[in-house]
């Protein structure tokens, strides 16, 4: 491979990308923009959850349980209303999330020493924070439960702490549990997939339709120069785009930074050599623009947005999926990221990530390279 | 139409697309029954004027009157009474030949009496009778064209746009092509056809020359090769040719030289006078003259030596 | 024979079908050292996929072809240090500058910078184009983006040259500044292969292939394929064609007869005595014409003459 024929191409295609308004676009652009949307737009996080209370018994018991539910973060108290109609009124249009009936003879009963149940109405459309939310409700519930137990048993001359097993929790890599810190991470694979495969396969395709790649491969340039004439310049692109996109979620979102800075480059290098090759292999098989973008969007941004871990935790899906994600290399990166920033976890430990995905770029890339022939058929 | 027999009149009609200006100041008038040629390179703006004059572009400034309808204010009406055969194959690949036919019928609103009489003249007319159930796309490109003709004129319009009918098409069926619209124009139809190909313009009646946007020159064919040709046309044949052409470049009354195969193709003020110069003038160099002989320009020849210091200005204002 | 002098181009019973059709069938030419050859032939006669296979990027069904000697089959990325091939959808890039293209080719087959230097000038001048170095190649005429591709196909002095298509469409002028450039290269020796559906053209080159449907129909110098037609041309100059049309239809020995310029035009079995029965003819049905004369026939009649021959010789 002659050194200086791969300069050749390669200039030319950092000049022709610093000329084309568009392909600047997706290069500078788009990061920041990913990582501000994702950021900013898509929050798991479950507070303040609007519950309307329905209190039949108003006693001071009655209340001592209201007052547990409104000093957590977790919910708000917005309403006390005096009907089952208004309650489900509430549900029904979304100004309450859940709705709690205390029924009329509890402190009646609580003074006997129970049971009392009282009734708890939850908005289930959205599953995920209807769970979350009984899971909050139980534990409150539960705690004043154990509470009432212990003045019970004392009253009795039985001395007993409120609860004898308690749980200290402490969230660990994520202590405030933002859900940005969680996303953050994976924004890097997505923005590597545009990058890479994307925007790769638009240009050797473009080439293919305007005529220049039939000229070129009349000439004495060879296959690997036109690959990798066309490709190192991405490759530095995406690297330096992974670096800001990685500052912005330092510094400008507070992710915290873990691990090693090294892990990192090495990972996303090795993240975008696979995403390189899948391009180029793709503008191979689909010599137009518009067939060309269809595919590297279909197999690479969105497996990396689905099926990678990035936001949809892969153990929560069904068994089918989670061989699937197997083969799709995102998965292998977003894990290795989440794991650099959040846990800081040293590099011996990633093998398992790191190998699989070091298996997939010697693959695609030799796939790639070898799918490309100077020839017309 | 008008009274004074004009299908087509076109009054300093412009066309601008942002900055560039694609059609500037064109004027002219087509009688009926005439076959009337645009004839220029790509991009001269060709394709742009025939669309306005079929009322798919709006012109900038201007005006054209197609079969007595502005172009501008009724294109509908225009529309209804012209056929257009775009650039770009207009009929459907993927669908039989029979199918296309009925399809622009349809389009054209074709009378229900006369459809089955239309169909079978556009069968008859591309040769494809008893062909009717073949997929367009199968067809080979000369065939194709004549069958798009054949659908372009269905509702027998009064005036026909070919743009570039014959690009590609081989020389046979370019033949037969001009034949059919030959046989059109002796029954009326006015046609109007462009194309960028010299030696195709003499089959019209009437040529305009169009480069740059702007009519260079307008005539027939005859008009144009005595008028606007300065100078006249030399074959001259001489050994080296080379040393000939650079010679004789800058010899007196030459006003171009260019190589042509094995010849030379001279531009001069006055042929006999040259011809009687050129054994000596050579001679002198050391250069052989074998045969020297007058010869009719061609339209490419009276394009070049019109658009040749048009072209240099322009360049350079720009 | 000698590399130096064995023929720059060969094609030796070349053979290339796609599904459905055969596009070239036993191919067999040659093109020599300062020739420019022409390959002539409508849509779809296998000019662009000879051109192809000539210059490496589609490998032949059958035969062999070489390139200055070099097996172009066997052996195409060797062969392509001499050739230059421009295709029909040549390869400028739109954002970079006429200079920027220039460098691009010159650079990819390793020209010196000095030597870039001096033939870039050399070709811009005989293009007319020294003025419009630092324009972007995407705002060029079409004229001057076709001589460009030419310059960049030029630039690293190649002993052969391809070129697939070269003028169609473009104006007359820039046309000439073409064949100038293309007349100029000769001296050096170069051989030119060029392909055009215009058989107008075909007239500027040397020796000519005429191609249909994948085979060679003839392959002679103009002047020599004119003076082997066995049919003869006549015009015919009237101030009403029509009824001389009318008039002639039913001669003998009349293969076409077509409204033409200012009169007819008919390809005749025999001129002469065409002539001679025509004027007969005309006078006695009272018909207004100026002038009857037999002319040299163009390489479209003959064209014409040797399809029809061939198709009745398959009736």
């Amino acid at each position: 491979m002659s050194v200086r024929r791969l300069w050749v191409m390669a200039r030319k295609e950092v000049v022709q990308i610093l000329r084309d308004p568009r392909s600047l676009a997706i290069v500078i652009v788009m990061p920041a923009i990913l990582v501000i949307l994702f950021g900013y737009g898509v929050s798991l996080d479950l507070k303040g959850l609007p519950v309307y209370v329905y209190d039949q018994d108003g006693s001071q018991q009655s209340q001592d349980l209201l007052k547990r539910f409104q000093s957590s973060e977790y919910f708000h108290v917005a309403r006390v209303v005096n009907n089952y109609r208004e309650l489900t009124r509430a549900l029904d249009d979304g100004s309450a999330k859940m709705g709690i009936v205390i029924p009329w003879n509890f402190s009646e009963k609580l003074a006997e020493g129970g049971p009392i149940q009282i009734q708890a109405l939850v908005d289930a459309t959205d599953d995920n924070s209807a769970n979350v939310l009984m899971g909050y409700t139980q534990g409150v519930v539960q705690e004043y439960s154990a509470e009432v137990q212990a003045e019970f048993l004392r009253q009795r001359g039985i001395a007993m702490q409120t609860a004898p097993i308690g749980v200290e929790t402490r969230t660990w890599y994520n202590e405030d549990l933002e859900s940005s810190a969680f996303i953050i991470p994976g924004v890097l694979a997505l923005v590597m997939s545009v990058i890479g495969a994307f925007l790769t396969s638009l240009t050797i395709a473009r080439e293919w339709e305007r005529g220049t790649m039939e000229q070129l491969i009349s000439t004495p340039v060879s296959a690997s120069e036109i690959m990798f004439g066309k490709l190192v310049p991405y490759f530095v692109l995406g690297m330096g785009d992974t670096i800001v996109s990685a500052l912005i979620a330092i510094y400008w979102f507070k992710v915290p930074f873990r691990g090693s800075f090294l892990t990192l480059l090495a990972s996303s290098a090795m993240f975008l050599v696979v995403v390189l090759a899948m391009g180029f292999f793709i503008s191979v098989l689909a010599k137009g623009q518009f067939a060309a973008s269809q595919i590297a969007l279909l197999t690479t941004f969105l497996p990396a947005f689905l099926l990678s871990g990035f936001l949809f935790s892969i153990d929560q899906m069904p068994t089918v999926l989670q061989w699937i994600t197997h083969i799709v290399p995102a998965r292998y990166y977003v894990s290795v990221l989440k794991r650099i920033f959040l846990k800081g976890t040293p590099t011996a430990v990633l093998y398992g990530d790191l190998v699989p995905l070091a298996i997939f770029a010697v693959l695609l890339a030799v796939l790639a390279t070898r799918s490309f022939h100077k020839r017309l058929a | 139409m008008n009274d004074n027999g004009s299908s087509v009149v076109v009054e300093e009609l412009v066309k601008r697309f942002g900055d560039f200006t694609a059609v500037d100041h064109i004027n002219l008038s087509v009688r009926k029954g005439e076959i009337f040629g645009f004839l220029g390179p790509n991009g001269a703006g060709k394709s742009t004027t025939i669309r306005m004059l079929c009322g798919l572009l709006r012109p900038t400034s201007g005006r054209a009157l197609v079969a007595g309808f502005d172009v501008a204010r009724e294109p509908e009406a225009v529309r209804q009474n012209i056929g257009y055969m775009s650039q770009k194959f207009s009929l459907y690949n993927d669908l039989k030949v029979i199918e296309n036919i009925r399809l622009f019928a349809g389009l054209y609103s074709v009378e229900r009496a006369e459809l089955a009489g239309r169909i079978d003249w556009a069968l008859e007319m591309s040769h494809l009778k008893g062909q009717e159930n073949l997929l367009t796309g199968t067809l080979p490109g000369g065939w194709k064209q004549r069958l798009a003709l054949g659908c372009a004129v269905l509702h027998r319009p009064p005036i026909v746009f070919l743009d570039e009918p014959t690009s590609g098409v081989d020389p046979i069926s370019r033949r037969q092509f001009w034949e059919l619209i030959h046989q059109m124009a002796e029954q009326g139809v006015t046609v109007f056809v462009t194309t960028h190909y010299m030696e195709e313009a003499e089959y019209c009646n009437r040529l305009a020359l169009i480069f740059r946007g702007r009519i260079v020159a307008l005539g027939t064919p005859t008009e144009l090769k005595q008028k606007s040709m300065k100078g006249e046309l030399l074959l001259v044949e001489c050994a080296p040719l080379g040393a000939a052409l650079e010679a004789l470049q800058s010899a007196p009354g030459v006003l171009d030289a260019a190589v042509f195969g094995n010849a030379l193709h001279l531009v001069v003020q006055n042929a006999d006078e040259t011809e009687r110069q050129l054994v000596g003038y050579l001679g002198q160099r050391g250069i052989t003259l074998n045969r020297a002989e007058r010869i009719r320009p061609s339209l490419e020849d009276v394009f070049v030596s019109l658009t040749t210091e048009r072209r240099v200005a322009q360049e350079n204002a720009a | 024979m000698t590399e130096a002098t064995q023929p720059a181009i060969v094609a030796d019973g070349l053979r290339k079908t796609f599904p459905g059709v055969c596009a070239v069938d036993a191919l067999s030419f040659d093109v020599r050292a300062g020739e420019i050859f022409g390959l002539v032939g409508p849509d779809g006669a296998g000019k662009t996929t000879t051109l192809r296979m000539l210059a490496g990027i589609l490998p032949p069904d059958g035969g062999s072809a070489s390139i200055a000697g070099i097996d172009v089959v066997r052996d195409p990325e060797r062969a392509k240090h001499s050739l230059s091939y421009m295709p029909q959808r040549f390869g400028l890039y739109e954002e970079l500058s006429v200079d920027e293209n220039i460098r691009f080719y010159a650079d990819l087959f390793g020209v010196k910078r000095s030597d870039r230097e001096t033939r870039s000038a050399e070709l811009l001048r005989a293009a007319g184009m020294s003025e419009f170095r630092r324009r972007f190649a995407g705002k060029l005429s079409g004229g001057m983006k076709q001589k460009l591709g030419l310059i960049c196909a030029l630039i690293h002095r190649p002993k052969v040259v391809l070129l697939d298509e070269p003028t169609t469409g473009v104006d007359p002028v820039s046309r000439r500044d073409f064949w100038r450039i293309l007349y100029e290269l000769l001296a050096e020796g170069v051989a030119i292969l060029t392909s055009t559906a215009y058989l107008d053209e075909a007239e500027r080159c040397h020796r000519v292939a005429l191609l249909h449907q994948g085979r060679l129909l003839f392959c002679d110098t103009p002047d020599n394929l004119k003076s082997k037609m066995r049919k003869g041309v006549v015009t015919i100059v009237s101030s009403d064609p029509r009824n001389v049309r009318d008039e002639l239809r039913g001669e003998e020995g009349i293969s076409s007869l077509v409204l033409h310029g200012d009169g007819l035009r008919a390809v005749v079995d025999d001129g002469p005595r065409r002539v001679a029965a025509f004027e007969t003819r005309l006078r006695q049905a009272g018909a207004p014409f100026d002038a009857i004369q037999q002319v040299a026939p163009t390489i479209e009649d003959l064209f014409v003459d040797a399809v029809e021959a061939q198709g009745a010789a398959h009736e």
